[in-house]
């Protein structure tokens, strides 16, 4: 691999990073797996690329997407919480209907930025740095002080509460905590980020495309059981570094993939759905297999 | 104090499975009143503490606390008042978090929780002090996830956190049940401990007669449903298991009400 295609791995790491630690709060936090965010990635990069071209500053549009975000996550939240639909489908709900709504807020499928100023453009003329460098510096700094919030939020009497609802929902409701409220905001924040992911990726891209969330839940439940199998989950903090720095691993993961010659054979950019999936599930079964084969020697 | 007025509950409402679990409750509850449940399997004492505890709506009836008529309150509003130990260990601590946030969730109960710090360093000496009565040596430990401590410590855990801020009604639903009889007997006496020192007003199910009469002031007995009897303060502290049986079998014509698990407990 060449140094500026680790470059360009790295870059898209903290790109999606948000989103990764997003698709962590929701899934391993909240114990909510979460479809939503297919379609809030593209939500949030609609929002930021119409924002931007109709003049506002390339930076409030991002907390912009943030808020759209957020909305949608509410929605599935409540849709699950408030209309007691299970969580896996009403997430699936929201997530086909922001197609619809992503088509309706750029009024096409695509949306280019050529031409327009961008928080990345704008980062790299003040650090004075090369683009490849400067870039994922930039992504870097905002998923770092977005888990250091975290980090600090879920050590708080509220954060401990929003712990304990994936954990023991009985528990923290006999603790006086109204759960439902728990799980509308949870869901929420953890779409405010990914949507902030999605405005990021437009941003850098120079596009936003109404089909560019496909496969974002898979990518993102990849990024995070990388990032704990590699560094581990031992404690809140140490997991959600880990779930970010797993979001780098991916992508330098994938770039390797794609560099792969097996004779005539090569993987094209168009696999990387079916890898990603074949890699989640391997992941998701190894502890089982794991315990069953050190459960069989245990008896032996 | 508490006063249940004619609480009923049926699950599965017009199915051919429906179940009447309480057909009209009238309970009046005293200040630190500590009343033990027993009954039969089925016989609605689960679903009595669960419906206090505001679990489901309840189908009639009403439930006064203090004054307050919390009939239609959700469970986590009523858990401002009310502290529950239940009968899984596992139920009643969150296993990912530590010893101390455990405490500290539960101390806060029925308050407010802000953006302060979730453990406090001041509350970790309240926390050891705590934890010492217990005697199981947790005080050294407040950084031990729950999860890695045995169920019985969880069930002493639980005891702690369902007092530590203290409630207006304990409710303890079979919480020794599925411990072994010797940490069963640990936990049974610090419940005692607790109770009798903050004379919480409490209501206990139990499984073992033995255990509902030698502990509290007051035993009532249900039976599909309804409660059939009600033994108070002086008359309660002479009762033998013998004499429990005989009422059983007077009330109810021996239709099986005890179960072989009520007498060997």
């Amino acid at each position: 691999m060449t140094f500026y295609a680790f470059f360009g791995a790295v870059e898209q790491g903290f790109a999606y990073g948000l989103m990764v630690i997003g698709v962590y709060l929701t899934f391993r936090i909240l114990d909510f797996p979460d479809l939503t965010v297919d379609g809030s990635l593209p939500l949030g990069a609609s929002v930021s690329a119409v924002a931007i071209t109709s003049g506002h500053s390339p930076l409030v549009s991002i907390f912009m997407a943030g808020g759209a975000g957020f909305l949608a996550g509410m929605i599935t939240g409540i849709l699950n919480t408030k209309f007691k639909i299970l969580h896996l489908l009403a997430s699936i709900l929201s997530m086909i209907a922001l197609y619809s709504i992503n088509l309706r807020i750029m009024g096409r499928p695509n949306m280019a930025l050529l031409g327009q100023e961008t928080v990345v453009d704008r980062f790299r003329e003040w650090t004075g740095m090369l683009p490849q460098h400067s870039t994922p510096l930039l992504f870097a700094v905002i998923c770092f002080a977005v888990v250091a919030v975290l980090i600090w939020f879920l050590h708080t009497e509220q954060g401990l509460a929003f712990l304990a609802t994936g954990d023991n929902m009985q528990m923290i409701t006999s603790q006086g905590v109204n759960t439902d409220n728990v799980i509308i905001f949870g869901v929420g924040l953890s779409n405010a980020l990914v949507a902030a992911s999605g405005a990021l990726v437009a941003q850098n891209q120079g596009a936003a495309d109404v089909n560019m969330g496909v496969g974002t839940i898979v990518a993102g439940l990849a990024s995070v059981i990388i990032g704990e199998t590699v560094f581990g989950d031992k404690t809140v903090s140490r997991a959600l570094v880990a779930a970010l720095l797993g979001s780098v691993l991916y992508r330098i993961a994938i770039a390797l993939a794609l560099g792969m010659k097996l004779g005539s054979f090569s993987i094209t950019p168009s696999d990387l759905n079916l890898i990603t999936a074949v890699l989640v599930v391997v992941a998701l079964v190894m502890p089982r297999i794991k315990r069953k084969f050190l459960a069989g020697r245990a008896v032996q | 104090m508490i006063s249940v007025t004619g609480m009923i509950k049926a699950f599965n409402k017009g199915d051919v499975n429906e179940v009447t679990a309480l057909s009209g409750v009238d309970l009046e509850v005293a200040d630190g009143d500590f009343i033990t449940i027993i009954g039969s399997n089925g016989a609605g004492k689960s679903t009595f503490l669960n419906a206090l505890a505001g679990m489901f709506p309840i189908d009639a009836g009403r439930v006064v606390l203090d004054g307050t008529d919390i009939t239609r309150w959700p469970e986590y509003k009523r858990a401002a008042l009310i502290g529950r130990v239940f009968q899984d260990p596992l139920l009643g601590t969150c296993a990912g978090a530590t010893i101390e946030q455990n405490l500290a969730m539960a101390n806060k109960r029925g308050l407010k929780r802000g953006l302060g710090k979730g453990v406090r360093t001041r509350d970790r000496e309240f926390f050891r002090e705590k934890l010492a009565v217990l005697g199981l040596g947790l005080e050294d430990r407040l950084k031990t996830h729950t999860g890695l401590l045995s169920g019985g410590q969880r069930q002493a855990l639980t005891m702690l956190m369902a007092t530590l801020v203290r409630p207006k009604l304990l409710l303890l639903d079979e919480h020794t049940a599925a411990l072994d009889p010797k940490t069963g007997a640990m936990v049974l006496d610090l419940t005692d401990e607790i109770v009798g020192t903050e004379k919480l007003t409490t209501l206990m199910v139990t499984h073992n007669m033995k255990e509902a009469i030698a502990m509290g002031n007051r035993l009532i007995m249900f039976h599909r449903g309804r409660i059939v009897l009600d033994i108070k303060s002086e008359e309660k502290k002479n009762l033998r298991v013998e004499d429990l049986l005989q009422r059983f079998a007077d009330l109810r014509g021996g239709d099986g009400v005890v179960s072989d698990r009520m007498l060997l407990g």
